[in-house]
């Protein structure tokens, strides 16, 4: 029995506004330690706010989220924050990197916020970079690379705490086809060696190589695959 | 799989502050630099202003040391009828008598004008006075002739005259040649010298000086002196002064003032400038337009760098860390301004104090105080945008790439 990394029940989410906007009606998810899972739908189906809610963002309007065990609901937001700092790393579809730092300084950051000395931070980093395939760039700076490259150094910076789960919103969202299987191949690559994934896309193609992909339509799941890995791996990093 | 125990958020260390303030003015240097500009002049207008006033002070005071602080001057007062009181003759001797008296000169006014010729009109007198001296009043108070020669015992006795530095300028006469005269009482006196400026003694500068008895003789001089300038041992000026009054008309002590010229020197020197004020004030107009300049500046990077907030809040950014981050980079900023302002400001008054040989004095209160006020225009002016930076909701941050 494997340890769930993420429970949601019932998570309900409403925007104010004449009439209010309901991005999530209702959603019960559970995911455990070591699964890649998809969340695929359109666009307004409310995945982005999943991602937001899952990720201690923002909070539900009622229900429950439990990230490794904390229910968000009674933790205020100077804990959430630590939450972030030390459990999950987040990686966008813009990949947000500081174009004055150096690609090494930008994974470093990755673990600012969770109170690692600047000397630990780099070694970190560099682990990180080699994991993505990145080692040899670590002195550079983001704006010399490619897209694919950057969205690895991103990739990267979300690993660099080992964090107990990674949200990756639309992760091959700017990069050509070429570029985005090579995303996914990391994203598999890095999973199969234990780490804890959701990918959110509105990509079928993409989602079809996950082993397990949840769908959204209209703040509801409507299909879930629950593929549960036969064989959880163990967590070599 | 890790227990469910609450997670801290950790503190950033001074290094990290440091390297986060240090993100706007390393991604933006030009518009850093610019709204630093205004806090630098600020604070360089203050520092220079204050470090002017402070060396010319120090300049003043190091000529007054110069020309010495031992210096009493004994004039005649006011009787209890309220007219003029005589001093004694035998005053200058009585006093040369006191043991740490090292110098005595006397002055006794004339009831003579002096003109440049007697075809002058009686009622230009240019507020000349002329006054009989004895020798030695170049060193009684602190001058030296700037040209020609002062009064020796055979001049004294003649019609020859001296004049002091302002009076050789009203009277139009700038150089001492053989034969050069001037019109005083109903006689021609001859031009024997020209004294510089005596800063201690200002009336000698307006005085048309001749020997006791050639005034004497031509003038209807009655002999009094009428200002005694005495140069004492510097440890011991109070104890003469308690005792010159007595000294010098020991019949009537009351009617005998005495003073010492260089305490209102010293006084004038030391007196707050009005145009000092005014400076100031326009310095701290300066700096408030600058610190308008860098919160504005911090507003614009707010906006401009949301989804780096967001990626901040992100990666685990508590609400205090990003309001610490954007706090201290616009105090960053402003005390980059200060430092530079004080670097500019002590450059002017070095400069300008060099020029004019007077030492360099920058107060403390002037550099530490601008740093100071830099600091906290800098808070102030960050205060707004980082609380506005930390309010800033994640979701919303990220949105906006």
């Amino acid at each position: 029995m494997t340890a769930p990394v993420l429970e949601l029940e019932d998570v309900k989410k409403s925007y104010p506004g004449e009439p209010p906007v309901e991005a999530l009606r209702g959603v019960s998810l559970r995911i455990d330690e070591g699964e890649m899972v998809a969340v695929v739908g359109p666009s307004g189906s409310g995945k982005s706010t999943l991602l937001h809610i899952v990720g201690t963002l923002d909070r539900p309007t009622s229900g429950r989220v439990r990230i490794t065990g904390l229910d968000t609901n009674h933790l205020s937001d100077r804990e959430l924050a630590a939450l972030r700092a030390q459990r999950i790393g987040f990686v966008f579809q813009q990949f947000f990197l500081a174009e004055h730092q150096s690609v090494l300084d930008n994974v470093a950051d990755g673990m600012l916020y969770a109170g690692a000395r600047l000397g630990d931070r780099r070694a970190r980093a560099v682990q990180s970079l080699a994991r993505v395939g990145l080692g040899h760039r670590g002195a550079t700076r983001p704006t010399t690379l490619s897209g694919g490259e950057r969205q690895r150094v991103a990739i990267a910076r979300a690993l660099v705490g080992r964090p107990a789960i990674v949200l990756a919103d639309e992760p091959t969202g700017n990069l050509d086809s070429a570029n985005g299987g090579a995303i996914v191949d990391l994203l598999e690559g890095l999973h199969a060696a234990g780490a804890t994934i959701v990918v959110i896309t509105h990509d079928r193609d993409l989602a079809d190589r996950m082993p397990r992909q949840v769908e959204m339509r209209d703040g509801r799941i409507v299909a879930d695959t629950a593929a549960q890995p036969a064989e959880p791996p163990g967590r070599e990093w | 799989m890790s227990k469910p125990t609450v997670p801290v958020a950790a503190q950033l260390g001074l290094g990290d502050v440091c390297r986060l303030a240090s993100v706007g003015l390393r991604t933006r240097r030009l518009r850093a630099g610019l709204s630093a500009v205004g806090i630098a002049i600020g604070i360089g207008a203050m520092v220079a202003v204050l470090g002017l006033s402070s060396s010319s002070e120090a300049g003043l005071l190091a000529e007054i040391d110069r020309l010495g602080t031992n210096l009493l001057t004994v004039t005649n007062g006011q009787t209890v009828l309220g007219t003029a009181a005589k001093l004694p003759f035998a005053a200058p001797s009585m006093i040369d008598r006191i043991a740490p008296v090292t110098t005595v000169a006397e002055i006794g006014s004339t009831d003579a004008n002096a003109y440049r010729s007697p075809l002058i009109n009686k009622i230009h007198t240019n507020a000349l006075v002329v006054q009989a001296t004895s020798l030695g009043l170049p060193a009684a108070v602190g001058t030296t002739v700037a040209r020609g020669a002062f009064l020796n015992p055979a001049t004294a006795t003649e019609p020859v005259t001296v004049l002091g530095a302002a009076a050789a300028d009203r009277l139009g006469i700038s150089r001492v040649f053989p034969g050069e005269r001037i019109w005083v009482g109903d006689q021609w006196f001859y031009v024997a010298g020209i004294l510089r400026p005596a800063p201690l003694a200002a009336e000698i500068d307006r005085s048309v000086l001749v020997g006791f008895p050639a005034a004497e003789r031509y003038l209807g001089f009655d002999r009094h002196p009428t200002t005694v300038y005495v140069r004492a041992a510097t440890s011991r000026v109070a104890d003469v002064r308690s005792v010159l009054a007595a000294t010098a008309n020991p019949e009537a002590p009351n009617e005998v003032s005495v003073s010492r010229p260089s305490d209102a020197l010293v006084a004038r020197a030391t007196a707050k400038n009005a145009l000092t004020g005014l400076f100031i004030g326009l310095g701290a107009v300066a700096l408030l337009v600058g610190g308008v300049g860098v919160a504005n500046v911090m507003v614009i990077a707010v906006l401009e760098r949301r989804s780096e907030i967001g990626l901040r809040r992100a990666l685990g950014a508590t609400r205090g860390q990003i309001r610490t981050q954007f706090l201290s980079e616009a105090v960053l900023l402003s005390l980059l301004g200060g430092a530079v302002g004080v670097v500019l400001g002590v450059g002017a008054t070095a400069l300008y104090a060099s020029a004019k040989h007077w030492s360099i004095v920058v107060p403390a209160l002037a550099w530490a105080g601008g740093l100071t006020a830099s600091l906290a225009i800098g808070a102030l002016a960050g205060a707004l945008p980082a609380v506005r930076a930390a309010r800033l909701a994640p979701t919303e941050a990220l949105r906006t790439a």
